[in-house]
This record gives structure tokens, sequence and C-alpha cells, in this order.
């Protein structure tokens, strides 16, 4: 059992995880459908393996529980209700009593805002926890001899701030000392049937659902969890996937973003035309497979976050209201400019760069990438850190109206911040050997252009390629795209 | 018995923000202020239904979320607490109502008869949801009246908005039907918001007006439209604007509880009082009425 963290701080880790369904029918009606027995019996076997394993943390995400700001961590030491499901009421009532571990879920909340997000624990009486949450708990430990925290699905959130919720549910692990188990309860495709049926004749609602969800169990029953991670979006796409498949980005991200697991696949039914499995994963003493990822990892959360404050534009810096618990770890000048508490580069495990000294991103992507002994940087413009001005001045105004600019001024500010990322990336200019190069107007641009960029690349040699765009995301006349040798 | 009616139709948003700023008794949180425009606008949305003569409330509510058909509140009396699952630290509300099931039970059979999935809900532990809560308590504070619940059936949504729109038509039709063999005098509540992209993350005080402000101006945009054709009296033109409105602005509407409302009032054709427009969390909301009983003869548009 958990109890204070006292003596046992940095030596958590996670035991194991486990992929379950929500869908009351297996804990309310398991007699109505061969199915749902079979699941309520798998269930046991999964109980019975938690109860030998050792843990004293069960850590919950269902893609029931939905929240829309940030997400939402259950702190109420003992919530207690009798909940009823909104869809299936006729089913009966489901008197609950918990054992949540606030301690826990603090710390939970803690790390997710180190790492950008916005998140808040809740304990009040009557909250209205969700059904997938009492399904698994009730038929996982049903006499709450482990500690759980549960984490909401929130509905927006894409890949990237679920990723690094997990990872923050991992910093919490550790920093706490919990042994735990990861439970992602999650249906797999998600087509429920919207008519009345037989349950003795449940099935999968369509057989392209049935054979994705195998596809995917296949893989899981050989521990590649990232892999599965990796094709959430295009199983969602075909099958439907339970809240775009986010519960497996949390639990693979959760349990060190790796295929190097022991799995195994308990059961596989129908419930309602969905698809339920229960899976279970284990760290595996099998040589570590190669990894070849289409999307990289993510650390940090860094998402929309500025729209409270009414003078913010796409480009300025996310400003910092009092109290903003997302920002904890920034802090305002009278400006509103933010100053983060550790400036300079970092270098995420993946290799992505990121730096204060350069202009913030205008999307989902780092300043550059290091890949073997190359640097890719991603297109970089004029726009100055911090302030987001433009020297030389923009290409059209707030209204939209063209503006005079300086390309001169604009072309120097853009070769400098593709320095300063270089250099806080260990490179220089003078290692760059290919450069795009994108110009809203050819005709007007070009020849002064040239000219600043003979001043700084003349001596570098590098390939070159120009062309011509109708506009760029920012009201800036150029962008440049290097790769470099790194240090 | 005489024939029943719809007296009004109220597009009666639920943002639990409105109740925590009003501080009844209640609700557990404490406020100072907020959303005035919204909360004076459901003011005169009262006035203006005392001087009418109902006898029940007809709310649909998107936050009462059913696949398998179309759901109906079916126990006479609920008492408990509702708790937002979003902002559990605004809306902690302590409520009683009472359930008109005998016209909950007419509506279901005639949505039955035009086709429709139906089923009652008769578990006496079921808690009602926040959005049929917050938008009774905004119209009808003092829980005089008795209530039907009605849910928001997302599957049909899932083919396509105009599926939904079609559904939601059929099920406003079915309303008025029973209203009228009833003998009830009926409000109908659409409980929704307009505009519906709003901030990921919240201020420190959550009454803060300074940083409440529409999500962008496009949205804005499309809102006015939306209340314009209102004001207007182009009931019909709303609705078949409503699926371009819902894929723009991420519309709550896609709970049809609108479509619903216009269906049972017979798609208005004389203008509607906007009686507050403004934004919660960066979501538009308009409390918006219209009158049947008052509609202006010789005023069609």
């Amino acid at each position: 059992m958990s109890g204070s963290t006292t003596g046992r701080s940095g030596s958590g880790r996670i035991v194991r995880g486990y992929i379950v369904p929500g869908m009351p029918h297996v804990l309310l009606a398991p007699e109505k459908s061969a199915g749902w027995s079979s699941l309520r019996a798998s269930f046991g076997r999964l109980r019975q393996e938690i109860e030998e394993s050792g843990a004293d943390l069960l850590l919950l995400y269902s893609t029931q529980w939905i929240s829309v700001i940030g997400h939402q961590i259950q702190a109420d030491p003992k919530p207690k209700w009798v909940h009823v499901d909104p869809e299936w009421h006729a089913l009966g009532s489901m008197p609950y009593e918990f054992r949540m571990d606030p301690e826990f879920g603090k710390a939970c909340e803690g790390a997710a805002r180190a790492r950008g997000l916005h998140a808040r624990t809740v304990a009040y009486h009557g909250f209205p926890i969700d059904t997938g949450t009492v399904v698994a708990l009730k038929l996982l430990d049903p006499e709450n001899r482990l500690q759980a925290s549960v984490v909401s699905c929130n509905m927006y959130a894409d890949r990237a701030e679920t990723l690094v919720l997990g990872k923050a549910a991992r910093d919490a692990v550790i920093a706490t000392g919990r042994r735990a188990i990861a439970v992602a309860v999650t249906a797999l495709s998600n087509r429920m049937f919207t008519s009345p049926i037989d349950p003795a004749n449940d099935r999968i609602s369509s057989l392209k659902d049935d054979e994705w969800n195998r596809k995917i169990l296949e893989i899981l029953g050989e521990g590649r969890l990232e892999d599965v991670s990796q094709l959430a979006r295009e199983f969602s796409s075909q099958a439907n996937g339970d809240q775009k498949m986010k519960a497996i980005w949390w639990l693979a991200s959760l349990m060190g973003e790796h295929n190097d697991y022991d799995g195994r696949v308990f059961d596989y039914q129908p419930v309602w035309g969905t698809g339920a499995a229960l899976v279970g994963l284990t760290a595996s003493t099998k040589p570590a497979a190669r990894l070849e990822f289409d999307e990289e990892g993510v650390e940090s959360y860094s998402g929309d976050r500025g729209v409270l404050a009414t003078t913010t534009g796409p480009d300025a810096s996310p400003s910092a209201p009092a109290g903003n618990s997302s920002n904890e770890r920034a802090s305002a000048d009278p400006s509103g400019r933010v100053a983060r508490e550790k400036a300079g580069a970092t270098i995420s495990s993946s290799g992505a760069i990121r730096t204060d000294a350069a202009p913030g991103p205008v999307g989902a992507y780092p300043h550059a990438r290091r890949v073997g002994d190359f640097l890719y940087l991603s297109g970089i413009g004029p726009r100055q850190a911090g302030t987001n001005e433009i020297p030389g001045g923009p290409v059209r105004d707030s209204a939209g109206a063209r503006c005079d600019y300086d390309i001169e001024a604009q072309t120097r500010a853009t070769i400098e911040n593709i320095r300063t990322i270089l250099e806080s990336a260990g490179s220089s200019l003078d290692r760059v050997f290919d450069v795009s190069v994108f110009l809203i107007d050819m005709a007007r641009d070009f020849a002064a252009f040239n000219r600043v960029y003979a001043e700084y690349f003349e001596h570098v040699g590098a390939t070159r390629t120009t062309v011509e765009v109708r506009a760029l995301p920012t009201p800036i006349a150029v962008e440049l795209k290097v790769v470099a040798f790194a240090a | 018995m005489k024939q029943g009616r719809i007296v009004a139709g109220i597009l009666a948003p639920h943002p639990p923000h409105l109740v925590y700023a009003e501080n009844p008794p209640q609700n557990e949180p404490r406020a100072e202020c907020g959303w005035e425009e919204l909360r004076w606008g459901y003011e005169r949305c009262r006035k203006s239904l005392a001087r009418k003569d109902f006898d029940v409330l007809i709310v649909h509510s998107p936050h009462w979320r059913t696949f398998v058909g179309h759901h109906f509140l079916g126990v006479p009396h609920f008492e408990s607490l509702s708790v937002d699952p979003v902002f559990p630290n605004l809306f902690r509300y302590h409520f009683k109502l009472d359930v008109d099931v005998e016209l909950a039970e007419a509506i279901e059979e005639e949505a039955k008869s035009a086709g429709l999935e139906t089923q009652m809900m008769r578990n006496p532990d079921f808690r009602v949801d926040y959005g049929t809560i917050t938008s009774c308590h905004l119209v009808n504070p003092s829980w005089d009246k008795p209530i039907v619940g009605l849910s928001s059936n997302g599957a049909y949504y899932y083919f396509s908005n105009e599926v939904g729109q079609a559904q939601m038509t059929a099920l406003g039709e079915a309303t008025r039907r029973a209203v009228e063999k009833s003998g009830r005098r009926a409000v109908v509540l659409a409980s929704n918001s307009l505009s519906h992209r709003h901030f990921t993350v919240e201020p420190a005080i959550p009454e803060d007006m300074s940083h409440e402000h529409s999500y962008h101006h496009g949205q804005y945009l499309w809102d006015m439209r939306m209340l314009e054709l209102m004001k207007q009296g182009k009931g019909r033109q709303v609705a078949d604007e409503l699926p371009d409105f819902i894929d723009q602005t991420e519309s709550e509407m896609k709970a049809g509880s609108l479509m619903w409302m216009l269906a049972a009032l017979g798609f208005p054709d004389y203008p509607a009082e906007i009686h507050a427009y403004g934004t919660v969390i960066g979501t538009g909301n308009a409390v918006v009425e219209w009158d049947a009983e008052r509609a202006p003869a010789g005023v069609r548009v």
C-alpha cells in the first residue's frame, strides 16, 4: 500500500502497463453476452497479476473523463457516489468508494506544469467520476488494495500535449517513489451501434474495424507499444479510435517510448460494436529493437497559451497572467514578455533543439534538429527573439495593407538568427552546406537579398535554391532553411 | 381538453460561470461578479417569461450525451448535487427538480412514432446533467415548474451535420405534436452556446473580466450573422446555415438543441428578441427568445 513518499523519493518506476475497456456492460451485465462475460473473466486475471505485482499505485488515464481546459487529476482521497452512466442507465447503478492518492496527484500536477501543461487536481465531493474509471477500478481492484490516481483526457489535446502528459506522469512516479501500474482505459475501434441490439449477438460494428483492431493487437502482442503509438493517427482515421487513441499516446509516453516490452493480449471482444481488449505490457529482457519512427517525441508543451491577453497576436510571446499555472516557470516583465528561467538552448533526447535566443516558432516544431552528424534547421525569418519585431519593417500592417520594407535589414536579421541557432547547437554559419531561400517578391528583392547573402556565405560555398512564394506565415519577406554539419 | 401549445422558445446557453457569478444559495462557490451582460440578459428573459402563462420547461441539453436513441428523464423527482466536470471550482449546485413524466412519455411516444429511436430514463440514481441544471436555473431559478429533459444524441452528427439536423427536426416536430395533444403550455429551452472555440487556460480569478473576449474575430462575425438572422425572423435560414456555422465555429449546436427548438417552434418567421450576447472563456453565448404568442401578425418575413 502506498503511504508517504518519505524515504523513497526518486526510486519510483512503472511496473507494467495495461490497456482495458471502460464500457459498463462488463461490470453490470456480463451474463448477457459471451463476449462481455469473457472480458469480465479476463479482468479477473489482470486483477490477480496486480495483486501479485508489488505495485502500490494504479495510475489511470480514462478516455471517458473528458476535460477541455488542460488536464485534471483526481485528488479526492475517498470519492464516494452512486454513479449511473448517462447512456447505459438501464444496466443499473454503480455505487463506488475509491482510495485515491492525493499526494501523487499533486506531484503529477506539478510535473505537468513544469513541462508547460495546464493541469489541476480536483477534490470535490460529488465530482462526477466517469464510467470508464469506475468500471476499471471496480474490476481491477475491487477491494481498493492500491491507491489510485486518475488523469483526464483533454478532448482537444493533440499528440504533443498527450505525450508530455505521459512524461509528466512518469516524472511524478519517479519523484514520489511509487511503483505504478499504468492503465489506459480506452476502447480500440469506437463505433457503437446506434440502435438496440441483442447482446448475445454483439459483434464489432464493421469488418474493417475488426481487421484494424486485430492488426493493432498483433503488434501489441509483440510488445511494440511505440509502434502502435506511431500508428494511432492512422488507426483512428480508419477505425474511429476512441478519443483518437490518446490513451495509447499517454501510455507509450509514460512507459518510455520504445518497443521493448513483453506484450500479452488477454482478450478481445465486442461491446456494443466497439472493440474491447485487455492487453498487458511488461518491460522485456529482449535486446532493444531498432526504432524507425515517423514522429519524434516531445519533451515539453508550449501550445495555445497566450489567448487570455487581449494584446496577444499570432506572433506575440505568451503573456503570463498572475497565477496562470501554465506559465509558472516563466516571469513576465512590464511589457508582457516572458523570460524563461533557463535561457539558452535545450536539446531533447530525440535531438530537437530549442533556444530562447531565437524567435519563437509559430507552430509545433523546434528551431533545429540534430540527426547524426547533421543539423537541420526549421525555416528561419528575421523576427527578433522576445519582441517579434521585424527589422526593416513588416510587409503588411495589422490591417493587411502592404507596407514598404527593407529587404537588406530583413536578410541580415534572418541570417543572424540562423547564426544564433547554429551556435547554440555548437555549430556555426561556416558549417552550412545547403540553403533554401524563400522570397515573397523575387523581382523587388532578389538583388538586394543576394548582396547581403554574399557577405555572409560567399566563402562558405553552400549550395542554394531560391524560390518565390506567395506568402510566409508572418509578415516577413524572406525565410531561409539551412542544413549544416553539427559540431 | 384544450389544445396545448409551445408559448416560447429560448436559446438558453449553460456556462456554469453565469450561475457562479450570480451566487445563488444552491451553488457552493462564491464569486465577486462577472459576465454581467449575459446575466442581465437572462434577467430580462425571466421578466419576459414571468408575463407568460406556462406549465412546463422542456430542455434539450448537450451534456446529456447518448448514442442509442434520444433519452427522456422518466423519474418524477430528482434531488442531488450537480458538479460540473470541467469547472468543478465554479459549479457545485444542490438541486431539487420535478419532472413532467407524463409529457416526457408523450413526447417519447410521438418521437418513436416518427421513426426515431427513443428510451425513457427510469433509474432513480441518475444524476441530471449540469447543462440542464444550469439552463433551467438561469431561466427559472425558483424551480417552480416541472421540466422535461431530453438527451443529446451524438450519433447522427457522426455521419454528418445534415443527418443530425434531419433527426433533430423530426424530434422537434414530435415535441410540438406531443405538447399540442397534452394540453400543456410549454416553454422550450435549447441549452446551446453559439461559437464554441474557447480558451485552454483560465485566469487566476475566474471572474476577472479583463481576460474575457471573443476567441477570434471570425468566430464573432459568425455569431453576429446568426443573431442577425434570428432578429430578422429568418428561422428557416438559420437552420439552413447551421451546418456551415457548426463547421466554422466548432459550435455546440452540433448537439442539436437549437435545431430541435427551431423545429418545435415551426421554424419561426417572426423576429426573435436578443436579450444578450457575451463571451464566456472565449465562446459566444446569446440569450434569445422567440415569443410564439406575441409574434406580430403581418410581420412575417
